[in-house]
């Protein structure tokens, strides 16, 4: 500790810190534009000049370190001076537009103006003035506006991933500018609006509807990925104008993911249903509630639930822990155990399915492993904490079949085909088996490592994973959709347990983590299952059956044998044509609820706008539902009193205990990678429109590595026939050498490709 | 595509910094791609940086900020005359003058039939030899006098 | 060769050639006439010998040597600071940028005497334990840039460069750089971005370059005089060497005369001539005319009217009292028809444009300055400008990441304080009081 004065007052402060850091801590304000406690330090603004005792110049807080016996005045004559000196340089090209700037009333520069400037300019010449560039449907720029802090260009380069913004030219001509008019790609982006302290560059879908004092803000919990980042909404007239992120260190730090961000306007689509609707004569027609109610009430009595299992429920990772425990004592009432989430999985081990640590314990490993992730676009925002972690510490290794991490430095980076995880595993296992004598018991695993043959990728990766004193294996969660899952899952387990590593695997949706822990699928049936046996009645909940379960053909068949189907829904579209009975619930933001994130940490949240037309949150639908089946115990006044008795129900979790090895024999040849976009994982963020209109030509294309292509005699551009067991389709191919030999990566959930399902074997021919 | 001559001068380049900093080279990518095709197009500029596998942008910012990078067309014959103070004093705006006369342009324009761009340039470094110019970047002529820029230029085709 | 008694050269008459000792001789670039004059027995007798680093820093600590880039900081302490305990790659640079208007001075080494320069380089990396080496040449002097790679193939060819240099087992590998167009370079740590391939916007200080230089290494970087001086030093002794100059200036030093003399070009001459002399050897103001003022070291360094300069001699005390400093030692010599305000126009324009642009002050100050002094060049000048402009300038200085903000204030500050009357003529009749009796 070092003792240092700042305005007067004695502070023993650590060594290394920035004396910006120091007055953060203690309360004092210091002016700053370009200085982000999370960006690197650019010094570049001068705003934070501060006159330090002993030195003739001024000092930017922001770089300079504390030294010993320093004395820093803030608040001094020179110091005041000079920060005034420095605002009327930002302002002499600044345009005096705040009346019509969307930053106007939350700008730093304006508040900073006002506190630290002058009320008259002495520049007298003409203005600056910068063409705004086109970065994007996500972004605007009116860069006239800019203080060339360069901010934006920093977030990009160490957040978000990718240099996709530069400060181009020099002295006063130097502006901010993507390479030409390309547009900012970043699952990340939308941070930069927040960060900009002018209103150089705003949210683009929010122009203009709104003035910062007219909203209202509202917190809640981002639904679209298990990390379940904070976020605040912002309300106009009852409905959500935009949304930015809640700071909370130890999950979102300060930031939030695009879609997190702007998928608020997928909330009140066209497609939004505002009353009950029911089949008739294949058109849809809207009913009340009571009749809704009494027509399910009749189906579902009609059922003899003497015999068990005669009704299947189905529900989306989405649903909350209410949802989910009023839909398990449903399923109990209605005597099934025919209950599951697991709408992509294709394995069903049910141990084991988080993170296995804190997200902010993550970094604090010495090595890390991850096995099959497309970590980009299935947890954007945590991917910036292990592509930061890859960056700083050499140790990151990744073992996947899409290459999503480019920009990040790994120590081993091993693409293989999905079919060779596990022969990689095992390779580690062997390696790590040599130095640790880890007993393995079964004989089907023993049998396997005899035959493995370690590379050198796997060995050093062992060695990594030995040598060091913490460690973590994470896995993916689209190991859990391969039919291998839990083979994998098991060997990296042992590896593991044989190296002293923590466990983890990223789970995939907002409460994957939460109706895991409700134990909500007792028995473990399967969707898979639930759906090839032929049910009376289906009720699904809160997913589109089409896109967002990874067999058409399966559900649409089973949904056909039926004779009662009802969904509970925000939206209505094709993808429902075999439901008798829709009921509008309310998407996230107008319910309450609980999510339990990847780390298992529970987070309540309230609604942020009250249900759209006679929309209903889901839980008061089930309560009401439960109540028209006469069903006992469900006299619910609140959701808190549902999370009571759900988080009673979780104590009675049994841990599951590990499956042995299930020998599999895959099929080689052609395998397919399905990725979901960022932007396409569920039915709100697909309909939120400006997320999608930045859709390029490479999202609407299948990936070949170009050596698999010459193999195949494809040509970049050509047009390919891909047929699966469910459907064919006609799609571009371009060539991508992020990509595994001998596959095809095709983009799931999306119009162009949802009928193949997902995760099948396909062959592809050319057109 | 760069040529493969363009491929094999960038590689030469490169020999002089380690394997894992071809960043380096970019401004020496720049110079020679810009040699052979007198100015660099927004294309050209994304190939250099993808050859030296790094940001489009970061190679946007250095062309952006040498000037003597050209990112609009130039003449076949691209003319730099400093007019930095011992070039002024040395009454390089004769010079100038003469030069915009004689091709009827101005700084930052081309002649009509394209053969000749016309730059103002900051200090070259050789202001013992004021007034003075440079041809395409690399070649240049000191002691000017409006007959002699007549002479230099007449020699070119 | 030099033998020792011939050292004592007369400050007041002669010029006494160093760095450009091979001017004179035929085909002086070349490898051959740099061996003819005893070239690269220097490093050959530090490697044999193995003398020591620290016998050798003590050497040029003797010599005086300052820094000939423009901040004159002592060499010899300079390059004490490169850590020797580190691993792996340390670099040592030259600054070859000569963007500074008025100096051309490094150029003629490059041109004339590149060998010594390299040799000058391998013993600064012999001292400081680097192993690589890179010379960044100003963009616009392209032919001394090809000439300079020609002069490294011939010293690769001959051992002098690469492994084992001469079979003495010292590795050392020395590449040229060329910047392509920005004056900021010829900061050093613009210029360390530059040569990773970005930008040349400087890094703010500290870490400075001798922990943290090209690519994160510790990296030494000094002007071309500076390291060009060097094999004569090691040869004569630094005693010899600091005898040549005055007290506190060691040495001889290269001033570049440009403007309105009679016989532009560089004359190395012993340290602490008086200007008046200088002025002489350079054939006197042309056309017969009166001297008006003088930039003795480049832009950043205040002007001197003539009656100051012509009592100042030439060294870092002199030209410091007398208000100055030697810069880069490059006098920019105005006879008494130069306008100032229209000198200063184009000054205030070289820093406007040649602004990195990174922080505010000097992105934004500089091209007020600029506009407001074209204002009064173009006759709309106000009373007020003139406090305007020295407010400004003085808003800009100090405040910058580099020095190129206190530089773009010095000479705003210098014209007014000894010109005001000239700006306060063409402010008041809207024309050039050089113009009065037009």
């Amino acid at each position: 500790m070092i003792k240092i004065k700042i305005d007067g007052k004695a502070l023993e402060v650590k060594p290394k810190t920035s004396i910006i850091e120091v007055a953060d801590k203690v309360g004092i304000d210091i002016p700053r534009f370009c200085y982000h406690k999370k960006l690197s330090v650019a010094a570049n603004c001068r705003m934070c000049l501060v006159e330090v005792k002993n030195f003739a110049k001024p000092l930017p807080a922001c770089a300079t370190q504390v030294m010993e016996g320093m004395e820093i005045s803030t608040k001094s004559k020179f110091t005041k001076d000079t920060q005034k000196s420095v605002m009327e340089f930002l302002l002499i090209n600044h345009p005096l537009d705040c009346p019509i700037c969307d930053q106007g009333g939350e700008c730093d520069l304006q508040d900073t103006a006002v506190a630290y400037g002058a009320s008259k300019t002495r520049y007298t010449e003409e203005k600056r003035v910068v063409f705004d560039k086109n970065i994007g449907p996500l972004i605007s720029t009116d860069l006239t506006r800019c203080i060339q802090c360069t901010r934006c260009v920093r977030f990009l380069k160490e957040v978000g991933g990718m240099a996709e913004l530069g400060l181009i030219g020099r002295g006063e001509h130097a502006e901010i500018s993507a390479y030409v008019d390309k547009s900012v790609e970043s699952e990340l982006s939308g941070n930069i609006i927040d960060l900009c302290p002018v209103g150089a560059l705003t949210s683009k879908p929010f122009r203009y509807s709104a003035r910062s004092w007219e909203l209202s803000r509202r917190s809640t919990i981002a639904c679209h990925d298990s990390l379940g980042s904070n976020i605040e909404a912002h309300v106009k007239d009852n409905i959500v104008k935009r949304v930015i992120p809640k700071e909370n260190e130890s999950i979102n730090e300060c930031w939030i993911s695009d879609r997190d961000r702007f998928s608020y306007e997928g909330l009140n689509h066209k497609d939004r249903i505002n009353l009950p609707l029911k089949r008739e004569k294949n058109q849809w027609k809207e009913i009340d509630w009571e009749e809704a109610y009494e027509l399910i009430e009749k189906n579902i009595t009609d059922i003899d639930i003497k015999k068990s299992n005669k009704i299947g429920i189905i529900c989306s990772p989405q649903s909350t822990l209410e949802e989910g425990f009023l839909l398990k004592k449903i399923a109990k009432e209605l005597n099934t155990s025919h209950i599951d989430y697991r709408l992509l999985e294709k394995s069903f081990s049910e141990n084991n399915n988080w993170l296995g640590c804190k997200i902010d314990e993550i970094e604090s490993h010495d090595a890390i492993l991850v096995v099959g992730s497309n970590l980009k676009h299935d947890q954007p925002l945590l991917a910036h904490r292990f592509r930061r972690y890859a960056n700083k510490r050499n140790n990151f290794s990744i073992i996947t079949s899409y290459d999503d991490f480019y920009s990040t430095r790994c120590l081993e980076k091993v693409i293989v085909n999905p079919s060779a995880y596990i022969n990689y595993l095992l390779m580690i296992l062997k390696q790590v088996q040599l130095s640790t004598k880890y007993k393995i018991n079964s004989e089907v695993i023993k049998n396997l490592l005899k035959a493995a043959k370690p590379s050198n990728e796997a060995k050093r990766i062992a060695k990594s994973l030995l040598s060091n004193k913490s460690k973590a294996i994470f896995l993916g969660h689209q190991i859990l959709h391969l039919d291998d899952g839990d083979n994998i899952k098991l060997v990296a387990m042992h590896i593991a347990q044989a190296v002293g590593a923590t466990f983890g695997l990223i789970p995939g949706y907002a409460n994957s983590v939460g109706l895991n822990e409700l134990n909500l699928n007792t028995d473990n049936i399967s969707a898979d299952k639930i759906l090839s046996q032929s049910k009376e009645a289906y009720i699904m909940m809160n997913f589109d059956p089409l896109y967002d379960y990874h067999s058409p053909k399966k559900i649409n068949s089973a949904l056909k044998k039926a004779k009662f189907n009802l969904a509970i829904s925000p939206y209505i579209s094709d993808s429902f044509k075999e439901f008798d009975v829709v009921l509008p619930m309310t998407p996230f933001t107008e319910t309450s609820g609980t999510f339990i994130n990847m780390e298992k940490t529970i987070q309540s949240f309230s609604a942020v706008t009250p249900p759209v037309g006679q929309s209903r949150p889901g839980w008061k639908i089930l309560r009401v539902l439960a109540n028209f089946l006469q069903l006992e115990g469900f006299s619910y006044d609140s959701s808190e009193e549902v999370k009571t008795d759900a988080m009673i129900e979780m104590d009675k979790k049994n841990e599951f205990s590990l499956n042995d090895f299930k020998p599999s024999n895959i099929e080689r040849g052609l395998e397919v990678l399905n990725v979901v976009r960022a932007n396409d994982s569920d039915m709100i963020v697909r309909r939120a429109t400006s997320l999608h209109q930045n859709k390029n030509k490479d999202q609407s294309c299948c990936l070949i590595n170009p050596t698999t292509m010459l193999e195949e005699g494809l040509i970049e551009g050509q047009k390919i026939k891909i047929s699966s067991s469910e459907a064919e389709i006609l799609i571009n191919v371009k060539a991508d050498d992020n990509v595994c030999l001998n596959a095809v990566v095709i983009y799931g959930k999306q119009d162009e490709t949802f009928i193949l399902g997902m995760h099948n074997k396909v062959k592809i021919k050319k057109a | 595509m760069l040529t493969e001559i363009t491929r094999k001068k960038i590689d030469g380049e490169l020999k002089k910094f380690p394997i894992d900093q071809k960043q380096s080279a970019i401004i020496a990518a720049l110079q020679i791609i810009q040699t052979e095709n007198g100015f660099l197009t927004d294309d050209l500029i994304a190939l250099a940086a993808d050859y030296l596998d790094m940001p489009k942008i970061a190679a946007m910012e250095v062309a952006t900020f040498y000037n003597m990078f050209e990112l609009k067309s130039a003449g076949k014959y691209k003319i730099s005359v400093c007019t930095n103070i011992s070039c002024a004093l040395r009454e390089a705006d004769d010079i100038v003058c003469h030069l915009r006369k004689k091709l009827n342009i101005n700084f930052n324009e081309v002649t009509k039939d394209s053969k000749f761009s016309l730059k103002e340039s900051e200090c070259m470094g050789a202001c013992g030899g004021a007034p003075l110019m440079t041809i395409n970047n690399h070649k240049m002529y000191e002691h000017l006098t409006p007959q002699k820029v007549d002479q230099i230029l007449e020699e070119l085709d | 060769m030099l033998n020792n008694n011939s050292h004592k050269a007369s400050i007041n008459s002669e010029v006494f050639p160093i760095c450009l000792r091979t001017s004179n001789l035929e085909d002086s670039s070349s490898l051959q006439t740099y061996l003819s004059i005893g070239g690269y027995e220097q490093i050959q007798r530090i490697l044999k010998d193995k003398i020591s680093p620290e016998k050798l820093i003590e050497e040029i600590k003797i010599s005086g040597l300052r820094g000939r880039g423009g901040a004159g900081f002592p060499t010899g302490i300079k390059w004490s600071f490169i850590p020797n305990d580190s691993d792996g790659t340390k670099y040592i640079v030259c600054n070859s940028d000569e963007g500074e208007p008025g100096t051309f001075k490094d150029r003629e080494i490059i041109k004339k005497n590149p060998h010594q320069l390299i040799e000058g380089m391998i013993i600064a990396a012999y001292i400081m334990g680097a192993q690589v080496g890179y010379n960044y040449i100003h963009g616009e002097i392209w032919e001394e840039y090809e000439s300079f790679e020609k002069a490294l193939a011939e010293a690769k060819k001959a051992n002098f460069l690469g492994k084992s240099i001469c079979g003495l087992g010292f590795d050392f590998e020395l590449y040229a750089f060329h910047g392509y167009g920005a004056y900021i370079c010829g900061e050093e740590t613009a210029l360390i971005e530059s040569i990773e391939g970005k930008k040349g916007q400087p890094r703010f200080k500290p870490p400075f370059p001798a922990t943290y230089g090209i690519y994160g290494r510790p990296t030494n970087v000094n002007n071309t005089e500076t390291y060009a001086t060097i094999p004569w030093i090691i040869q004569n002794g630094g005693e010899s060497f600091a005898n040549i100059g005055v007290e506190n200036s060691g040495g001889t030093k290269i001033f570049s005369v440009s403007g309105h003399v009679e016989r532009p070009g560089n004359y190395e001459i012993p340290m602490g001539m008086p200007f008046k002399t200088l002025l002489e050897l350079s054939g006197g103001v042309w056309k017969g005319r009166k001297l008006k003022a003088v930039i003795p070291g480049g832009p950043s360094t205040p002007v001197l009217p003539a009656a100051e300069i012509m009592k100042t001699t030439l060294d870092y005390d002199g030209l410091k009292n007398s208000g100055s400093s030697v810069g880069a030692g490059s006098l920019i010599v105005m006879d008494e028809t130069t306008c100032m305000v229209s000198t200063l126009k184009r000054l205030s324009y070289f820093f406007y444009e040649e602004s990195c642009g990174q922080c505010t002050p000097c992105r934004e100050g500089t091209g007020w300055v600029y506009r407001v002094i074209k204002r009064i060049v173009d006759g709309k000048g106000k009373p007020e400008d003139i406090d305007l402009l020295l407010d400004v300038s003085k808003k800009i200085s100090g405040r910058t990441i580099c020095a190129l903000g206190d530089a773009a204030a010095v000479p705003v500050l210098s014209f007014i304080k000894h010109f005001k009357d000239e700006f306060k003529y063409f402010i008041k009749n809207g024309k050039s009081m050089m113009d009065a009796n037009s």
